[in-house]
């Protein structure tokens, strides 16, 4: 295995602490084991962040004279992108992908399940769960055939619809709600066990208390078990944001993001653009502002890390 | 009312997944789920007789197994100073770690791809894997961390006294009582990898180099209008290694295990 050489050779003696020529040495050595880490992290992630920041002002092209001779453009291609009603359109369609799929669908689902779950019995709990969960942890591309030969025009759901005459081929006539559907349906289990496990951290003397004071179920819901979880459901919504900004396989294969361009999302369209029209510049200047949108939300869950910290 | 509602939702999530189970036995592959009919084991016995799975399947092993070890060699390296030393960068580089777990890695493909084609590694599976690890770090350095600030270090003092280094401590006292979590961060990254489409559709060119994940693409995109019983069949036998492996999970960490745990900070 190649991470054998990668191993850094085991010092041997113990921390020495009072010579303070030795102080260098002995934060070097603190140091050494992340040193694989930091050299796997700088060398294949920090670098193709900064290799996108030099690329994305480039013609660069995986064909024709952009591929020999990449020239710096400056910003030309984010010119290109602002007037580009195309990518307009993917940012609006990927917002409502986002809201649709993550932070209504997932969010309140995951929400909702993991309440009802938490007064069921073991074997209406394990059931839910195994059946929840198995949609999330089967490969992204077998969930997306999944929902293909659910939703096709021969699919099962037509095949069910046929007597009430709706049926139709769901992937063209609602494509992005074909991709929201499954989307909500492939990532719910996410936000119902970071809710579950938020629930579980409840007190039961709290919410005894307020349906002593009288407080129903629902305005025990909203005025007490809510705010106790506040914290969880922002790290969540951070987190499967995240996730769904960045979903390709689900889209790519339910509707490679047709019919036309109906359901382009970003990361779709930059797909396109630069490996179907060889347009890796431009392609990257959408990936950049793919991973800005991305770090803007990042810095939010940092913060929420960080103060759970304290 | 509440059993009401969870049986709507055990049956919304079934009903997408029973075409892979259904289909995948039903004679005459149909898209559509029909109950009755016959029943076969003929799409099963085409796949695995045919020349499309097996290598893309070794080659998933491979990719998402040498992933595995080296990340978690190099993230339990990493997690040991954390955890244990009061280092001067140590806050900055752990508040690093949790801000890259979030950056989308499909917007850093094309740069990616655009990075190893100009130093000339595009389809290879080395690299390949040394970028798949690079991705699976943050969450894996971070999980591990977290499981390792579990041991108590007054276990270690005493090895410390015999002499023995990190490397010492670490391998025979530290891993081995977290072994639990060792399990689950390594089980989290070959999940990942295993099912994960989009990093080895872009930097792996040749089929012979493909994981399940691009080949069962392939086969969808040539046979899937024809042989919708065979992707079924494909699919499952595809997505079996990981539904044991949560199996074997979620029974060795009493079912209380959850991934979410590892986030919840």
């Amino acid at each position: 295995m190649s991470s054998a050489t990668l191993a850094p050779p085991a010092p041997a003696a113990p921390v020495p602490a009072r010579a303070r020529g030795r102080r260098a040495s002995s934060i070097l050595r603190r140091f050494l084991p992340l040193l694989p880490a930091i050299v796997l992290l700088l060398l294949f992630f920090a670098g193709p962040v900064l290799w996108s920041c030099y690329t994305a002002f480039t013609n660069q092209a995986l064909s024709g004279p952009g591929a020999q001779n990449p020239q710096w453009i400056g910003l030309a291609n984010f010119r290109r992108l602002l007037n580009d009603p195309t990518f307009i359109q993917s940012l609006v369609l990927t917002v409502i992908f986002v809201i649709g799929s993550a932070v209504v669908g997932q969010n309140v689902l995951g929400l909702f399940i993991a309440v009802l779950l938490r007064r069921s019995g073991p074997v209406v709990r394990t059931t839910v769960s195994l059946v929840v969960v198995g949609a999330w942890v089967m490969p992204e591309i077998v969930a997306a055939f999944c929902w293909y030969a659910f939703l096709n025009r021969d699919g099962s759901l037509n095949h069910w619809l046929h007597s009430v005459g709706i049926s139709q081929n769901w992937l063209y006539t609602a494509p992005m709600f074909a991709i929201i559907l499954a989307n909500v349906w492939r990532g719910t289990a996410f936000s119902m066990m970071v809710y579950s496990a938020a629930l579980s951290d409840i007190p039961p003397e709290v919410e005894e208390a307020a349906s002593i004071d009288g407080a129903g179920g629902w305005r025990r819901f909203w005025y007490v078990t809510l705010p106790m979880i506040r914290r969880s459901i922002l790290t969540n919504l951070m987190l499967i944001t995240l996730q769904t900004l960045a979903v390709f396989t689900t889209i790519y294969v339910l509707t490679g993001g047709g019919p036309g361009n109906k359901s382009q999302t970003t990361p779709i369209y930059m797909y396109e653009q630069a490996f179907k029209f060889y347009d890796l510049g431009y392609g990257t200047a959408m990936a950049l502002v793919l991973l800005v949108i991305g770090a803007l939300f990042s810095a939010v869950y940092l913060r929420f890390v960080k103060a759970d910290e304290r | 009312m509440a059993r009401l509602a969870l049986l709507l939702v055990v049956i919304a999530f079934l009903a997408p997944m029973l075409w892979l189970v259904l289909g995948s036995v039903h004679r005459g592959s149909a898209l559509s789920v029909e109950f009755g009919g016959s029943y076969t084991l003929d799409n099963f016995r085409a796949v695995m007789n045919g020349p499309t799975l097996w290598t893309p399947m070794r080659n998933s092993l491979v990719l998402a197994g040498s992933t595995t070890v080296l990340t978690v060699i190099v993230a339990s390296f990493a997690a040991y100073p954390l955890s244990r030393y009061q280092l001067r960068f140590g806050k900055a580089f752990l508040y690093t770690i949790v801000f890259s777990t979030g950056l989308p890695i499909t917007a850093i493909m094309v740069p990616v791809y655009s990075m190893f084609a100009h130093f000339n590694v595009t389809d290879s599976m080395p690299a390949t894997v040394l970028f798949m690890s690079a991705t699976s770090l943050p969450f894996a350095i971070w999980m591990m961390k977290n499981f390792m600030d579990g041991v108590p270090v007054s276990l270690e003092e005493a090895a410390w006294t015999d002499g023995a280094g990190w490397f010492q401590a670490l391998r025979r006292i530290i891993l081995p009582l977290m072994a639990p979590g060792v399990a689950v961060v390594s089980i989290f990254v070959f999940v990942t990898q295993w099912g994960d489409f989009f990093i080895p559709f872009i930097l792996l060119l040749s089929p012979e180099k493909q994981p399940a994940s691009v080949g069962i693409f392939t086969f969808f995109s040539q046979y899937g209008a024809v042989a919708y019983g065979q992707l079924a069949a494909f699919s499952v036998l595809y997505t079996l290694p990981i539904v044991l492996l949560y199996g074997v999970l979620s029974r060795y960490l009493g079912g209380a295990f959850n991934f979410a745990g590892g986030v919840k900070g």
